[in-house]
């Protein structure tokens, strides 16, 4: 059974958001993704600074078995990249949660986003 | 799972063991048991077991069976003199292509084992049985689904599966590298597909289930298809669909010292294509010298024109992604090329196969 924090934000294509007190959102990819993705060696995650839509493919994961895009949540900048998870991929197989992979200030309401219950539903 | 999946005699143990399953070929079959990279390390430094019952064993027998496998294989049976004796080969169309690759066992003159890839086994099993209509006298092909197989492979394969099968123990119980030997009713072969010592167990699919427990009980890490992937490509070993098919031939594939021209009188299926056309690519391995994965039908550039990665992924022993290419001719070891990885040109650099055999590392 994947692990799906209810403090946490998520999307349909398997990431988590979560919300910091500095109104920027924390992203990562979800238990359930990486369980499904396998063995993770490889991460590309956005440079600081670049402009993404809701829905932009915005970094890659790649596990032994397959290459997976991931999507910014929602439109905004890029403030903020996991150095630590990309020289050690490995961390988000041990605790997606805690490997966060980038950070994203959002250019405007935050909305569309499933709870841990609707994303269960999701997956199920 | 697809309800009209195809099941091993070892499913139960699977789900039991909490593998993540996957459809192979029409089989439902375990993709890992936890963590791939386990278990491809489990298979280069200690021992490790797959179950390859989706693969199909034949046996071909009597008087016409040799003179029919020198025309079925253009690989040679007459090399095999020694009962056990296993041999590589693909079997080819008459335009030279693949249909399959097998390995085939010499137990007499008249009895040969088969074991061939589960995706082609009924293709196969077609080609053959048109191929004895069609002047194979004296030849009988037996399908033996009554057969489960396991591989178990490591460096210390050979000495835990001694412990849960006794019988190995005995004089001529252990089969040298590349053969087989009969143990009552037994069939253990010294070969594989993941570049390491271990043996290939054949057995009745009713007692499959015992002789796995026995072999977990002795230490062997159960390791799913995942980790046989990358073992195989590490190994520089080809995978039937991916580096060679149909369309291509195997001279093209890496797989010239398979395909056996000496005798000229031998007139195998394909030769003729073969010799018609010669070598028309380079068959190479890659190692991927920027960060990324290179994965199967990447275009590579180099100087010689394009070609393309047939197979890729990462190296669990290696810590890079490796994968096979098919170059233009003339590409030779040691050519800097760029690999277009998700629409980024990567460096890359060829390399000549294997990356690793017997838990070392072969290249620089």
């Amino acid at each position: 059974m994947s692990n799906i924090p209810a403090d946490l934000k998520y999307t349909k294509s398997h990431e988590w958001i979560r919300q910091e007190s500095d109104g920027t959102l924390t992203i990562g990819v979800t238990d359930h993704a990486q369980e499904a993705l396998g063995d993770i060696v490889f991460l590309e995650l956005p440079e600081e600074g670049r402009s993404v839509e809701a829905g932009d493919a915005c970094a890659v994961i790649e596990s032994v078995k397959a290459a997976s895009d991931i999507y910014a949540p929602v439109a905004g900048e890029i403030v903020a990249f996991n150095q630590a998870a990309v020289d050690a991929p490995e961390s988000v197989n041990s605790d997606a949660y805690a490997a966060w992979l980038f950070r994203i200030k959002p250019a405007g309401e935050v909305s569309g986003l499933l709870d841990a219950a609707g994303y269960e539903a999701e997956i199920a | 799972m697809n309800s009209s999946a195809k099941l091993t005699p070892l499913h139960d143990r699977h789900l039991a063991a909490g593998a993540r399953m996957v459809d192979f070929a029409g089989w439902d079959m375990p993709v890992n048991y936890g963590s791939q990279i386990e278990e491809h390390h489990a298979v280069r430094r200690d021992a490790g077991m797959f179950d390859v019952s989706h693969m199909l064993a034949l046996d071909l027998s009597g008087a016409g069976a040799m003179p029919f496998l020198r025309r079925l294989l253009a690989n040679d049976v007459l090399k095999l003199q020694t009962s056990g004796k296993a041999l590589y080969s693909c079997m080819l169309n008459e335009a030279g292509g693949v249909i399959d690759d097998l390995i085939v066992y010499f137990i007499s003159a008249s009895e040969y084992r088969l074991v061939v890839n589960a995706g082609t086994a009924d293709k196969d099993v077609a080609w053959m049985r048109k191929q004895i209509a069609a002047g194979g006298d004296n030849v009988t092909l037996e399908s033996r689904r009554d057969l489960a197989m396991i591989a178990v492979q490591g460096p210390n394969a050979i000495e835990r599966a001694s412990r849960a099968i006794p019988e190995l123990n005995t004089a001529r119980g252990l089969p040298p590298p590349f053969s087989a030997v009969r143990l009552s009713d037994l069939f253990i072969a010294r070969t594989g597909y993941t570049g390491e010592d271990g043996l290939e167990i054949t057995v009745p699919a009713h007692r499959a289930a015992d002789m796995w427990d026995a072999l977990v009980a002795a230490g062997v890490k159960p390791c799913g298809l995942g980790a046989r992937d990358t073992l195989r490509l590490e190994a520089g070993m080809n995978l039937y669909g991916q580096d060679m098919g149909e369309e291509v031939s195997p001279l093209d594939a890496g797989l010239s010292w398979t395909v056996d021209l000496r005798d000229d009188e031998r007139d195998f299926i394909g030769r003729s294509a073969l010799e018609a056309h010669g070598e028309r690519k380079a068959f190479l391995g890659l190692v991927l010298e920027d960060k990324g994965v290179l994965r199967a039908h990447m275009k590579v550039v180099t100087p010689h024109g394009d070609g393309e990665t047939t197979s890729g992924s990462f190296s669990p022993t290696l810590e890079r992604s490796i994968g096979f290419a098919r170059l233009p001719t003339g590409t030779q070891a040691g050519q800097a090329v760029q690999v277009e990885v998700r629409g980024k040109p990567l460096a890359a650099r060829t390399v000549k196969l294997p990356f690793v055999r017997n838990g070392k590392i072969l290249i620089d």
